[in-house]
């Protein structure tokens, strides 16, 4: 058991837990936004933990290498599912108005309503 | 048992709650867009398994299934949330 073992078992263990936790948020959390909150963590950090668990397993650069491009496509398109989502759900009033603090977005859509922006 | 024996015991079983978890959202989510949501933590807690797998096996082979799906996976959740209607409400 050296210290590089120990190392890679808690990176799999944090992934691991963060895994469970988004699978229990997006079961217990009330509607999509905040859904979409639980579900970011696995995505990001638990890949990125793992990611580093299997550099620290084969210190090679092609692994390195590798691993860097599948974070970085990572980073580049979960952004991107998320905004997407989350615009379809408040488009499509999949939305908690009552869980709301500060409705930001709605704000600004009443600004720029115009008659002939009938197209969206 | 070694360490990792350990580790890869407790790992699959946190592993598994999250995707239990995410297959019963998919079953009974209100909407469409929960759906498509719980269907991408599935993916994301798919791929941090294989990539458990590798680190505790010590190998690289499924190094480029993660490099494929972190390419792609974006597409089915995107085309979902860009072409819903406001009457897809299931």
């Amino acid at each position: 058991m050296s210290l590089a073992e120990i190392a890679v078992g808690l990176l799999i263990l944090v992934s691991a837990f963060l895994s469970m936790a988004a699978g229990i948020g997006i079961v217990r959390f009330p509607d999509v936004l905040t859904r979409l909150h639980a579900a970011t963590k696995p995505q990001v950090l638990g890949l990125a933990t793992i990611l580093a668990a299997v550099v620290l397993r084969a210190p090679t650069w092609g692994v390195l290498t590798t691993a860097v491009l599948v974070m970085t496509f990572q980073l580049l398109t979960q952004p991107m599912t998320a905004h997407m989502l989350g615009r379809s759900a408040y488009r499509t009033s999949h939305v908690r108005r009552d869980l709301l603090i500060e409705d930001e977005l709605g704000r600004d859509i009443a600004e720029h309503a115009e008659p002939e922006a009938s197209d969206r | 048992m070694s360490f990792l024996t350990v580790v890869s015991i407790a790992a699959g079983i946190m592993f598994g709650i999250g995707g239990l978890a995410a297959v019963a959202r998919i079953i009974r989510g209100p909407s469409i867009l929960d759906r498509a949501l719980a269907t991408d933590v599935l993916l994301a807690i798919a791929m941090c398994a294989l990539g458990a797998e590798m680190a505790i096996n010590q190998h690289t082979d499924t190094l480029v299934i993660l490099l494929v799906l972190a390419m792609f996976a974006v597409v089915g959740s995107i085309s979902i949330a860009r072409f819903m209607a406001k009457q897809d409400v299931s």
